[in-house]
């Protein structure tokens, strides 16, 4: 799609704030709808498009393929880490309460982290999808 | 107002799932087949379930149909004749269909707030919530503090079928080692 020109302005113009807006549903899901599943997939829709416009092998560049493997299992490992720092530090597994001092503020941490970890594992899947049917093609 | 847009939301919906069963053309049905997923986000909003509603509109009208038009350009873009269904076929879904509708009747009403769905432990969440997570977002609190465990669960569903599929897909890499083990000797 290397010569439509319309496409790849606009493009260039919707691809960050794509990214943007899923870095604010990320972040902003304990106040407003979204969280980490909705922007990851957000996420990885940005790249895609990028992916869609520039060609795959940009995309490539971007994001390379054993990174986005090595963050699917990243994100897993985060959420479960959270878990067992939990247990660690004297509370029951996924107990969020004992991550800080307070209890509510140990909450925000224990959410905040696992959404993170979530939308990783979502995001990096579904690129690697992606990448995996793109690869088939040629 | 809001029964008319159900309606209207619901005719669109069975009219795009006839079509997607008429047509023989893979891209249009992939095409409606996002359309039906951004009616069903429109369903969601009208039931207030805005969380619901953007996952649907991000997953089922977004990646999905991009995965779908990438397995599209592997297997070509027409259905091949389909062989005639079997009569039982057709007693088979009108039983089935008989007694889901069946089935709903004993459902509460929608909106019900004597639903034992609504009895159970929603109030705790709706009351306490505030203090015990204080996250205004109750839907959050409760996907990711008090159902934590679940929704790992649920991640490492996603985990897991994204191995699945890159398995399945990444004969890649396989094939390009091939050769050159060939040309060692």
């Amino acid at each position: 799609m290397k010569h439509h020109r319309i496409l790849r302005v606009v493009a260039k113009l919707l691809i960050p704030a794509i990214l943007l807006f899923a870095l604010y549903v990320q972040f902003h899901g304990d106040f407003g709808p979204g969280g980490g599943f909705q922007a990851g997939v957000i996420f990885a829709a940005g790249i895609i498009l990028y992916a869609l416009i520039f060609g795959v092998e940009q995309a490539r560049k971007v994001v390379p393929p054993p990174v986005a493997h090595v963050l699917v299992a990243l994100g897993l490992l985060l959420y479960a880490g959270v878990g067992v720092a939990s247990l660690l530090l004297g509370g029951t597994y996924l107990d969020y309460d004992v991550l800080a001092s307070d209890p509510v503020a140990g909450q925000h941490y224990g959410i905040l982290l696992i959404e993170f970890g979530v939308g990783t594992t979502v995001a990096a899947v579904m690129l690697s999808i992606f990448y995996g049917f793109a690869g088939r093609g040629r | 107002m809001e029964q008319l847009v159900d309606i209207a939301l619901l005719a669109f919906l069975g009219a795009t799932a006839l079509f997607i069963v008429r047509l023989r053309n893979l891209f249009a049905v992939v095409m409606l087949a996002g359309i039906y997923s951004l009616l069903s986000a429109g369903v969601f909003v009208e039931l207030d379930a805005v969380d619901v509603a953007f996952t649907e509109a991000a997953v089922g009208a977004g990646i999905s149909t991009i995965v779908m038009l990438g397995t599209l350009a592997l297997i070509g873009r027409t259905e091949q004749k389909s062989v005639r269904p079997h009569p039982y076929a057709l007693v088979v879904v009108l039983v089935t269909g008989a007694a889901l509708i069946y089935g709903t009747l004993d459902l509460a009403v929608l909106g019900d707030p004597q639903a034992p769905a609504h009895q159970h432990v929603a109030p705790r969440y709706i009351e306490e919530s505030g203090q015990e997570v204080g996250v205004p977002n109750i839907v959050t609190s409760v996907l990711a503090s008090y159902r934590g465990y679940d929704t790992l669960g649920e991640v490492t569903v996603i985990f897991t079928a994204g191995i699945g599929v890159l398995i399945l897909l990444g004969g890649r890499a396989k094939r390009r080692r091939e050769p050159k083990e060939r040309e060692e000797p």
